[in-house]
């Protein structure tokens, strides 16, 4: 029995917390939600450089061939930062992508490069109806023409499309509007007939676009998987997305208590800490109860995906929904906590108060997740 | 990470689970509502402990020299994983829980930190064996979650305390043998200097045990009154007027945190049961788009906590201070305990309302009474309102005041 970190893992944390503390401070962080494209070349060159974005690669692609778990506690960092860019989107959910899905002709030629950084990837699933869960919703197209499908249709919420290089593009390849009709393409960026538009968003640290697809010829090389096997693989990211957000999510969390702390010890009103009222203690005291247990679900979720894969799904819900809501109740409870000043642009906390309410949103809201708790748990 | 248990540790499970599967009987359920009322079962409790004992699966990490299994060499580790497997497997199967549970978890730890050599040998034997059942003088009608503000007064005259004052809400007082007491031994002193921690014979001359009816209608816990009750002076734990300190290490000590946490799951267990069991509209409560919704939400309460206990067990394995960990899982557990009782009311509906003493009672009036003694719980062992403090002023360091 032994839940906890092991050393190598202990050493990733503390060494992505120092570099994201130097790289990514809050400054940072608002440079880049203020500026246009939402992310730093600079700051994602150095993650590569730190080998994270091969963290889940087979070291025969050139990644270090960690696990979820390590993955966990490196969003965890990322989620304490608020670092914005496609990190997610690209080193877990469109690696993993091509990991579990891709044969080995395709594994060789994207694997090494999404390692090094050299190339960065997202995944365009969503579509007008805003519903991950069911395959019938899927209306994008692809047609075989001679050696490559056409695809054409409409994808939302695409994250960072307008700056990675590959889009894991979910099709619809039969007339069946069942799981069995839906296949995954990897598409050029810059193929023609591709446009894409960013959508402003409430959360500056997490952008998303809008992808028309307008008969775009993809090889048919680049059909990851099988023709009609996409959406296992989709379940399969969703899943893990739920555990990385959950992860953010959990790191998010405790940054925010830290910072409604240390704003309690210095703030003074009516002759005293603000810190030494009960109505602020409580209310910190809240968030420690939330997070410290939530800690251990979020580690165990993305154990389950390494050692326990029966029980991952279940889990990865479990995480999601549970964090999703205590990372906006302690957000909240930060703002609060701060009052006026925290209401302001000026002040950094809304970067982390919006971020807790994409994170509720995204890859499933928490009544999402807890049906399925209570479907796969035989309620 | 790794949630298994050894090859040697499963084997030790399959012991225990063979030992329970003789030995617990289908007739005694776990908890029967108000059974500290019946002398009878006192003594079948106290049996039970014996038992146990004598299979070797109480407070194993106890020095071998006073009744425990730990070797000088230190096997520690391994006896505590031991024991938290026994915890476990006891949950499991019903078995009764310790009768003796304040002196093996409280008084015990105590005094192998800072009793005498002759306190130890005298007590901690037979705290194991459920010879001496202990109970615990702490609170007093104006002396609540202001603990350290105390009166009860213990005076020195010659090789005796003189023991005046009162204390309240003390569990188990009609059958305990023994109680640890805090009684203030110096009245100038500041509150928390003036405190200390004796050892008093439930049987002494002046004093008397009123039971306090609770809401459950139970007589689950007394008011002890003491006039005149003369304690030797041997029965001082730790220094004199040192009590408040000893009184703390008490509360540090290493807790058996799986218990609570695997009987979390039980209660969830059983309303999961409920739900299912139950029909409404047509249809099994837990069909209702509703009630799901709610059900998961406990389920991944319940889920979060086990895994909390996992890593809090982990950090004991290593040599790890808890930190306020304790603070946090009383507070999340017992909300979490009453929350489950709660939504069990309501998947009972009218149901929920019958005493258990009622004709169409469901599960033995187990819901209603534990969503009664459950509440208590929130209040007993310093109110969730007092470790919000602890956890915001020792584990946050925000200032007191």
């Amino acid at each position: 029995m032994d839940f906890g970190l092991s050393d190598d893992q202990l050493i990733l944390q503390r060494s992505a917390r120092d570099l994201l503390a130097k790289e990514c401070p809050p400054a940072v962080v608002r440079r880049i939600a203020e500026g246009p494209s939402g992310h730093s070349e600079a700051l994602d060159r150095r993650m590569a450089e730190m080998g994270w974005t091969g963290l889940l690669v087979p070291p025969a692609s050139g990644g270090l061939g960690l696990g979820m778990l390590d993955m966990a506690i490196l969003l965890a960092e990322h989620g304490r930062a608020a670092v914005p860019g496609p990190f997610l989107f690209s080193a877990l959910l469109a690696t993993r992508a091509i990991v579990r899905g891709a044969d080995r002709r395709l594994k060789k030629q994207w694997l090494p490069k999404l390692a090094s950084g050299e190339c960065t990837a997202t995944i365009a699933l969503l579509e007008e109806s805003g519903d991950s869960a069911h395959p019938a919703v899927l209306r994008s197209r692809a047609r075989r023409k001679g050696a490559a499908y056409v695809l054409s249709g409409r994808k939302l919420f695409v994250p960072y499309a307008h700056c990675v290089d590959l889009l894991i593009t979910a099709c619809r390849t039969s007339g069946s509007d069942g799981p069995d009709g839906v296949t995954l393409f990897l598409v050029d960026r810059r193929a023609s007939g591709l446009s894409i538009r960013p959508l402003e968003t409430v959360d500056r640290t997490r952008r998303v676009c809008e992808v028309e697809m307008r008969r775009v010829e993809v090889p048919a090389d680049q059909l990851l998987g099988r023709l009609g096997g996409g959406w296992p693989v989709i379940e399969h990211l969703l899943d893990l997305a739920a555990v990385g957000v959950a992860a953010d999510g959990f790191g998010g969390a405790e940054r925010v208590l830290e910072m409604a702390v240390e704003y309690a010890k210095t703030r003074q009103q009516f002759g005293r800490l603000i810190g030494s009222f009960q109505a602020i203690k409580h209310i910190a005291a809240e968030m420690v109860a939330e997070i410290e247990p939530a800690r251990s679900l979020v580690w165990f979720a993305a154990y389950a995906h390494d050692a326990l894969p029966r029980e991952a799904r279940r889990a990865s819900s479990m995480a999601k929904a549970a964090l999703s809501e205590i990372y906006s109740r302690c957000a909240n409870r930060a703002v609060q906590i701060h009052g006026g000043i925290g209401f302001t642009w000026e002040h950094d906390v809304h970067f982390w108060f919006k971020r807790a309410k994409w994170n509720e949103l995204a890859f499933g809201a928490p009544a999402f997740h807890r049906e399925r708790v209570a479907a796969l748990g035989g309620f | 990470m790794d949630l298994s248990l050894t090859p040697q540790e499963s084997e030790f499970q399959r012991q225990v689970r063979r030992w329970l599967r003789r030995n617990v009987s289908r007739r005694s359920p776990a908890e029967e509502p108000g059974e500290y009322g019946n002398p009878k079962r006192i003594a079948e409790l106290k049996q039970w402990q014996r038992k146990l004992y004598e299979a070797g699966y109480v407070a194993m990490g106890w020095p071998r020299e006073y009744g425990g299994q730990s070797e000088p060499g230190g096997n520690r580790r391994d006896l505590l994983m031991r024991q938290t497997i026994v915890n476990e497997e006891m949950v499991k199967a019903r078995a009764p829980s310790l009768i003796g549970v304040m002196g093996v978890q409280m008084v015990g730890p105590t005094l192998m930190q800072y009793g005498t050599e002759e306190q130890k040998r005298r007590f901690l034997p037979k705290i194991l064996a459920g010879e001496q059942i202990w109970c615990q003088g702490y609170s007093e009608p104006g002396s609540g979650s202001d603990l350290a503000s105390l009166t009860t007064r213990a005076e020195i005259a010659g090789d005796f305390f003189i023991v005046n004052g009162q204390k309240v809400w003390t569990s188990n007082a009609q059958f305990a043998d023994w109680m640890f007491c805090l009684v203030r031994t110096d009245p100038t002193a500041p509150k928390h200097k003036g405190i200390s921690y004796i050892l008093i014979d439930m049987k002494s001359p002046g004093i008397t045990v009123r039971p306090l009816v609770q809401m459950t209608g139970d007589k689950g816990f007394n008011e002890v009154f003491f006039e005149d009750v003369r304690v030797p002076r041997a029965n001082l734990v730790g220094e004199l007027n040192q009590g408040w300190q000893v009184a703390n290490a008490t509360l540090s000590h290493e807790r058996n945190l799986l218990g609570s946490t695997t009987r979390t799951q039980q209660m969830f267990q059983g309303l999961l049961r409920l739900a299912r069991t139950r029909r409404r509209g047509g249809k099994p409560v837990s069909a209702d788009p509703a009630m799901r919704q709610r059900l998961a939400d406990l389920a991944i309460r319940v889920e979060s906590m086990k895994y909390h206990s996992y890593r809090q067990l982990t950090d004991l394995l290593h040599g790890r201070s808890p930190g306020i960990a304790a603070s946090v899982n009383k507070l999340v557990s017992t909300e979490l305990n009453h929350a489950i009782c709660a939504l069990a009311l309501e998947v009972l509906g009218d149901y929920g309302m019958l005493e258990r003493r009622s004709r169409h009672v469901a599960d033995r009036g187990v819901w209603p009474y534990e969503f009664m003694f459950t509440l208590g719980l929130i209040i007993g062992g310093g109110t969730s309102q007092i470790q919000k403090n602890i956890i915001a002023e020792r584990g946050l360091g925000l200032p007191r005041g």
